[in-house]
């Protein structure tokens, strides 16, 4: 979060002082600066910004309120529904996102040939980053509006599958972390040095045995943060949320099992209630928009905290290479 | 400001002799004062010269002819060597002399390398060792590496690693206790983390990782014991700790160690091998080798001065 915290300069060192610089150099050193101190200012008023309209327009009920459509905006309830949902989304597509990153990751770093198919899976993963999220959500829409995949959707009064579900936004949402958890899984794997893959198979180990009892705990850490980045990214996306999951208001379960038609029926995260809210939606009622923007930013702020933690962690407990 | 002046250039000869050896002190009549004197050196008690172990001396391994060559380019040529029970072996040379290549190939992890082939053939107790099922091998000739390696689990998973199932994580753990409790005691350790198996092994020091290591290798009871390089990233006091616990275990299980320190070979082999751009130039007893090397070149590697 915090960039240019430990700026170099001004060092005592070799390099002598920069009032000796040349002219361009010191230009150059004050701009650096100048860039750091910059991201500083915007990450800390955005946080504080926020941190003002938030506490303002913020109150408790807010969170235990489903949200009703309704133009008196004391009316309209809180931000129950999305708040749920995004908890809701962020852990499907997580769950769907981090056993299918980590075999990638796994299949790519340990195994990795044939190379000619090795070479169109890394680049099919770096693909799939750098889709648009709203490129994943239509193309996601025409998978799941084909007949076969109906039981995973709502369906319109005359039968026809309109392919907007939780499950359909998890499992397009799944793809926007999974990138992060393969690239994550795979650092932390190349971390552990080739020794201690030797060590195991000197002991009679087969390759699959090393993996899943050496190398799986070893890169934990690895995955975690992974899967926290990708979470993050998931609780901040809207695009897929508006075309998948219908951005209604309120959960609109299918008609079917409890649970699970509420995850084959729409609903809302705290995006695109945020979208709705704003003077751009529908409801323009910036002070829960601003609520709830200040609510999306402490989750996507711990889940930073935990990425963090988790790389920092076990720094004590590794070895030398 | 005050300027630092740069540092004086070094200079790297890159066509000087390979004599690695530092000069040993002089010397009276026989090997034991010199190694007393390195002992002494280093700090730690002690460490004579190794009395033979007790009960003669029992063939574990055959190299016969073996030579390994990496993408074509030869690294260990026709080697032919036993390998003992009641004694310590230890493998001398340069760096890339080919010590390491050879003996990672008496467990075949050569074979891991994917440029690497090898010819020849390795005999485990009469039996050819590419006959063997791989696992079952390795199983028998266990090895421990340069860096102390333990894995990311608790002192006990550690040294039941070897005895489990190939992938499974904690059966029977009452029936595996009586093994890593003997295994520990082995390699000297027992003493000092017998009260908390449970505690994560990367915690230990390195010296204790290292042991835990020998402990986990002895785990399975192997026939032989490969150690490559074990004390290269320890303190001398680990060193020393080592060292005995080889000559202790050199009894039950013959043992192949590779070195790049002489003092240490001196201190702990019963017989070495000099190895020399691929070549074993010299194999003998510890004290002909050091005390009347038969070749030249080992003469100038073991630094002229023994003998």
């Amino acid at each position: 979060m915090s960039a240019g915290t430990t700026p170099g300069a001004g060092r005592k060192d070799a390099e002598g002082s920069s009032a000796t610089w040349a002219r361009a150099d010191r230009i150059g050193l004050a701009l650096s600066w100048a860039a750091g101190i910059f991201l500083c200012v915007v990450a800390a008023s955005i946080v504080i910004y926020m941190a003002i309209r938030g506490i303002q327009f913020l109150r408790p009920q807010l969170l235990f309120q489903s949200p009703e459509a309704d133009l008196n905006q004391a009316q309209s309830g809180g931000f129950l529904d999305p708040l749920v949902g995004t908890f809701l989304l962020t852990v499907m597509a997580t769950v769907i996102a981090a056993p299918l990153g980590v075999a990638t990751a796994i299949w790519l770093t340990e195994y990795g040939r044939p190379a000619w198919l090795a070479r169109p899976v890394e680049s099919g993963v770096e693909v799939i980053a750098g889709t648009p999220s709203i490129v994943l959500a239509i193309f996601g829409l025409l998978i799941f509006q084909q007949g076969l995949f109906g039981i995973f959707s709502i369906t319109g009064g005359d039968g026809e599958v309109l392919g907007r579900s939780f499950f359909a936004a998890a499992a397009m949402m799944s793809f926007i972390a999974l990138p992060l958890v393969v690239g994550a899984t795979r650092e932390a794997l190349q971390a552990v040095p080739n020794h201690v893959r030797e060590a195991s198979y000197a002991l009679g180990k087969t390759k699959a045995a090393t993996i899943r009892r050496v190398l799986l705990p070893a890169i934990r850490p690895g995955i975690g943060t992974g899967a926290a980045l990708g979470m993050g990214r998931i609780a901040g996306d809207t695009a897929i949320v508006v075309i998948l999951l219908g951005a209604t208001l309120k959960f609109q379960p299918k008609e079917s099992l409890p649970l699970l038609g509420t995850l084959q029926g729409t609903g809302s995260t705290l995006t695109s209630y945020v979208y709705g809210n704003s003077p751009a939606g529908e409801g323009d009622a910036p002070e829960k928009a601003y609520a709830a923007a200040f609510m999306l930013l402490l989750v996507v702020i711990g889940l930073n905290y935990t990425v963090d933690r988790l790389s920092r962690g076990r720094k004590g407990l590794s070895w030398s290479v | 400001m005050e300027r630092l002046t740069p540092p004086p250039v070094r200079r790297i000869l890159v066509d000087s002799e390979p004599t690695v050896a530092q000069p040993p002190p002089p010397r009276e009549s026989n090997g034991g004062h010199t190694a007393d004197a390195a002992a002494t050196a280093l700090g730690s008690p002690a460490v004579r010269r190794p009395e033979p172990a007790r009960g003669t001396p029992q063939d574990r391994m055959h190299l016969e002819e073996i030579s390994i060559a990496y993408d074509g380019k030869a690294a260990v040529e026709s080697v032919s060597l036993p390998v003992r029970r009641g004694e310590v072996l230890a493998l001398i040379g340069p760096s890339g002399c080919g010590k390491t290549t050879l003996l990672r190939s008496l467990n075949r992890l050569v074979e891991l390398t994917p440029s690497a082939s090898r010819s020849g053939r390795i005999l485990l107790d009469g039996e050819d060792i590419d006959e063997l099922e791989v696992t079952e091998l390795r199983r028998r000739v266990t090895m421990v590496f340069q860096q102390p390696n333990p894995f990311p689990m608790s002192i006990f998973d550690n040294v039941a690693y070897a005895l489990r199932e190939q992938g499974a994580s904690r059966p029977k753990r009452d029936e595996l206790e009586g093994p890593v409790t003997d295994a520990l005691e082995r390699a000297g350790l027992w003493a000092e983390v017998g009260d908390d198996l449970a505690r994560p092994a990367l915690r230990l020091s390195g010296g204790q990782q290292q042991r835990l290591c020998i402990a986990r290798a002895l785990a399975a009871d192997p026939e032989v014991l490969l150690l490559d390089e074990p004390c290269s990233a320890l303190d001398p006091r680990s060193t020393s700790v080592i060292e005995e616990l080889i000559l202790r275990l050199r009894e039950e299980v013959a043992i192949v160690i590779v070195t790049h320190n002489m003092q240490q070979a001196l201190r702990i082999a019963d017989h070495v091998g000099f190895m020399y751009l691929g070549e074993l130039v010299e194999y003998g007893p510890a004290d002909q080798v050091f005390g009347r090397p038969t070749e030249q070149r080992t003469r100038e590697y073991v630094g002229g001065g023994f003998g």
